[in-house]
């Protein structure tokens, strides 16, 4: 049997630099998902785009040959004439891209967009392909296939945008679907469903899919066959079960110790000990009044509701929840970044014996002190670093503001700073573009140290790192709050890396903690479904424990839709109830 | 519905925002001290003709400018009644010009409705001109399309207004036989509308439009060629072009309508920067707009001719930017529902 599509010695380089894909041959059969696994720079999507054709204008395709065999007969997509590959495109080969929320045109409703490809490849008039989209819409799980039709891409949430993308891919009944990191931009729960309906399209329709993700757990969940590329080279091939269970390349050995998992717990953690709190959100509850134009009326709402949060000295408090959950407004609350409803107040005590001080209600003397004592590490180390200031005048900034120490002093405190994240002082000199995305966060952690805090505030510090790369941002975090002892306060999507680096988790779902407890408990005995789905949601790289659908769709719905116990609407929701010693859910007890 | 509701809110604020103005034109006409008037008296005075003086002491009476300034402007606006009563801009009456010693309505007349004319054409041309070239500069960018598209943008953003309308004279002149100044032939100012009027008129206002046009054209185009760069490197583009679309549709369908946006906005901008911007050619080309007529007022601080025509430029601006705002609700969903997907 010859393959769907047969890629075979594809070389792509731009300019005369080297090639950053080369030699990669794989074959993907008709029916059959194929997973591209790779970290970001490995080529996986320069190699999958190339069998549409849609690459960046200097993009060279230098030799090889994909091959794609459909129901038509044999093609050479690098060779075909631009028409003939016109006609493949969304037809007989679709795809979907990482992000759902600029893939998308803004400006055309959802049915229009997806009614396109019928209209191009079917020839159908307005009346059929608008039947056909509904159906399509039914079949992704939109609930009113109506409604969607007539929305816009900004109405609708992420996991929403997908379902239609899926669509639009689906719609022509393609033989092969290129999914390009088609769950990344998406919460965990939401990656899930996605991942389900993938697998359901596939097996109605039958068709082949080519799988791009950094993640071995989606692969875990999705592939048949694996093919793990590193620096543009294909390092191993194979079946997942050949693959996942024995990896044999080094590589892609070293992915599987980097990825997160939720751990296998036999017993409860102890509670945690809450003599000395360094940090004490106490009644939280923030409200936003947006402002309609014209004579609406301005509507409010609630981003986080009744969030207590303690964190004992020289511990890991994690808030964890996805987007839209409160998590991160929490955060700016707790810094003095937002000021509480009134009822609610942070108090931040600086050392044991000194008196809590109210982050809302400080002197300017006391704001200062808190603004040396407690430090941001930011999401996007892109964008966190100014690419004009060079790495010093990066790292000494925050000591000229705090007028800190001498010239030297400053310069000094720098270059062990940067010793202590695992960098090299003579890095001082350049910008930040000569850095990789690792080692900007690295710099952008030893910049939160040059004052000696003692809270550190991470804002997701590793979500927009590749894997490898996110497991040494964690053992170096590990490390550094063990030796200055520090305390953080980590706020964060992914259950798993959560699992590693907290003492105490807090689940957030609509802008309340739905249960509270250390990680070990949570994984031992979780009692909300919303942690339930959480953690089931999680991928794992094991062919073994496949995601179980059911238990993701009985908690990721709208706490409307929770069972009897946890279910609540708007403002009217529980209070948290202590069912074991540090272990505390939101159900009516 | 929501259009409708947006339009009248628009026409409200745009109201308000008006009556702002006028205290603003009113307030700035009258900040160098002294006016028309008591500059003329006191040059009477000193040349020794009382008679004259007689008649400006009526004139300030009789147009309250012996009053102080906010009754003045007041009696102006038409709020408060004057030496003659209830008689300003809200009854239609415009003032008198006193360096015309005539009423402002009859000098200005014809003169605003050929300057809404002659600027619409030219805003007409920007867009025509604009739209074609922008977009083919930007699907076509760094090939020599762009580049010849660039420099016949900088060429137009280079060229003095006047210099450029002198060249034009001559040689439609001399080639297509095209009138030279004016807006109309001489024998038929102030004749009633006829077909031979028309026809004049759009004949002469060739020249004045392109001239007017030019510069705004070239900086509409490289805005456009930018913001469609811009658009063309978005992911729903890539998402436009794996649908299997042809790169003529997927260009005019996506980006270009998420570039329109910019495009529609700067109506608002383009109508009063041409009102000024073509007072140095209206004196050159000799257009009977009202552009010569400001210029001589602010000069001889002609008070109720200027504020005139200072209100109706911003009433201009205003409705350009009205129609910008109104356009830009039901070209973008994002604006018109964006309550909705909250």
């Amino acid at each position: 049997m010859t393959g769907l599509l047969e890629v075979e010695a594809l070389t792509i380089g731009f300019g005369t630099a080297p090639p950053v894909v080369s030699d990669v041959s794989f074959c993907v059969n008709a029916g059959e998902t194929l997973a591209l696994v790779g970290e970001s720079g490995s080529g996986k999507t320069l190699t999958c785009r190339s069998a549409l054709r849609i690459l960046p204008a200097a993009a060279q395709i230098r030799s090889g040959t994909l091959r794609f065999a459909g129901r038509e007969g044999a093609v050479d997509l690098l060779k075909a004439p631009e028409r003939q590959l016109r006609d493949i495109r969304g037809n007989r080969i679709a795809m979907i891209f990482q992000e759902p929320m600029r893939s998308l045109s803004p400006l055309h409703r959802l049915g229009n967009q997806v009614a396109e490809v019928l209209h191009l490849h079917r020839n159908m008039g307005r009346a059929e392909a608008k039947r056909r989209v509904l159906e399509q819409f039914e079949k992704v799980g939109f609930v009113e296939p109506e409604r969607a039709f007539r929305s816009y891409p900004f109405e609708m949430s992420g996991g929403m945008r997908q379902r239609a993308m899926i669509a639009m891919a689906m719609v022509a009944k393609p033989e092969l679907l290129i999914a390009d990191e088609p769950t990344t931009a998406l919460d965990v729960t939401t990656q899930a469903q996605v991942l389900g309906l993938i697998n359901t399209l596939q097996a109605e329709t039958g068709m082949a899919v080519i799988l791009v993700t950094h993640d071995l757990g989606v692969v875990a969940n999705m592939a048949q066959r694996v093919v793990v590329m590193n620096k543009g080279r294909v390092m191993e091939a194979g079946s997942a079960k050949d693959v996942l269970g024995a990896p044999a390349h080094g590589y892609t050995a070293k992915l599987f110790a980097a990825a997160p998992v939720i751990p296998e717990v036999a017993t409860p953690a102890p509670k945690l000990e809450y003599d000395d709190v360094i940090f004490d959100l106490r009644n939280v509850t923030k409200t936003y009044t947006l402002k309609a134009g014209g004579w609406r009326k301005p509507v409010q709402v609630t981003a986080c509701r009744d969030v207590d949060l303690q964190l004992p000295r020289g511990k890991t408090l994690a808030v964890v929840g996805e987007s839209g959950s409160g998590k991160t407004t929490c955060a700016r609350v707790a810094l003095g970044a937002e000021r509480p409803d009134p009822g609610g107040e942070v108090l931040f005590r600086a050392s044991p014996d000194a008196p809590p001080i109210p982050v809302h209600d400080m002197t300017p003397a006391q704001r200062t002190a808190f603004q040396r004592q407690a430090q941001m590490v930011f999401q996007d180390p892109y964008s966190s670093l100014s690419p004009r200031m060079r790495v010093l005048e990066a790292m000494v900034e925050p000591m000229e503001i705090h007028n800190i120490g001498t010239r030297n002093d400053r310069r000094e405190k720098a270059a062990e700073m940067l010793r202590m994240v695992g960098l090299n002082p003579d890095m001082l000199r350049r910008y930040p573009h000569a850095f990789s995305g690792g080692q900007r966060q690295r710099l952008s952690i030893a910049r939160a140290l040059t004052l000696d805090p003692q809270l550190l505030i991470c804002d997701e510090p590793t979500s927009a790192l590749d894997v490898s790369v996110q497991d040494q941002i964690l053992t170096l975090l590990e490390d550094i709050r063990d030796r200055a002892g520090l305390s953080y306060f980590f706020i964060s999507h992914d259950l798993a890396v959560v699992a590693r680096i907290a003492d105490e988790v807090a689940v957030m779902r609509a802008g309340v903690i739905v249960e509270q407890a250390p990680p070990d408990t949570l994984f031992y005995n979780p009692q909300h479904p919303y942690t339930k789905a959480l953690i089931a949601a999680q991928p794992e790289p094991d062919l073994a424990r496949p995601i179980d659908l059911d238990l993701v769709a009985r908690g990721a719905g709208a706490p409307t839709s929770w069972p009897e116990m946890f279910r609540f609407d708007g403002a009217a929701a529980p209070d948290l109830t202590e069912l074991e010693p540090g272990h505390r859910v939101r159900c009516h007890a | 519905m929501i259009i409708l509701r947006y339009a009248v809110f628009r026409t409200i604020t745009m109201l308000l925002t008006l009556f702002v103005v006028s205290i603003l034109v009113f307030v700035i006409i009258n900040l160098p001290p002294g006016d028309y008037l008591s500059n003329q008296i006191a040059e009477l005075r000193a040349t020794g003709q009382a008679e004259g003086v007689a008649k400006a002491e009526f004139l300030r009476r009789e147009y309250a400018l012996d009053r102080p300034v906010w009754e003045q402007y007041f009696i102006w606006v038409g709020m408060l009644p004057g030496p003659n009563g209830f008689s300003g801009l809200l009854q239609g009456d415009f003032g008198w010009s006193f360096e015309f010693d005539r009423p402002v309505g009859e000098i200005v007349g014809d003169a605003l409705w050929l300057t809404v004319l002659v600027n619409l054409a030219a805003v007409l041309f920007v867009y025509a001109v604009a739209l074609p070239l922008g977009v083919l500069a930007a699907a076509k960018s760094e090939t020599w399309v762009d580049y010849t598209a660039g420099f016949i943008g900088y060429l137009g953003l280079a060229t003095p207004n006047f210099l450029l309308a002198l060249i034009l004279f001559y040689y439609g002149n001399k080639y297509f036989d095209l009138p030279i100044g004016g807006l109309m032939a001489p024998e038929l100012e102030g004749a009633p509308m006829s077909w031979e009027k028309v026809r004049s008129i759009l004949l002469h206002l060739i020249v004045p439009t392109f001239v007017i046009g030019t510069s705004g054209a070239a900086a509409m185009m490289q805005r456009l060629r930018a913001n469609m760069l811009d658009e063309l490197s978005k992911p729903y583009v890539e998402t436009a072009k794996a649908k299997g679309l042809s790169p003529r549709r997927a260009l005019t369908k996506y980006p270009l309508r998420m570039a329109f946006n910019p495009f529609v906005a700067d109506i608002g901008n383009l109508l009063p920067a041409m009102v000024s911007g073509s007072v140095l050619v209206s004196v050159v080309l000799g257009l009977q707009t009202i552009g010569p007529s400001l210029l001589t007022a602010l000069k001889s601080q002609d008070q109720f001719l200027a504020a005139f025509i200072l209100m109706f430029v911003a009433l201009l601006t205003l409705i350009g930017t009205m129609i910008s705002d109104i356009l830009l609700v039901l070209l973008d969903p994002r604006i018109r529902y964006g309550e909705r997907g909250q």
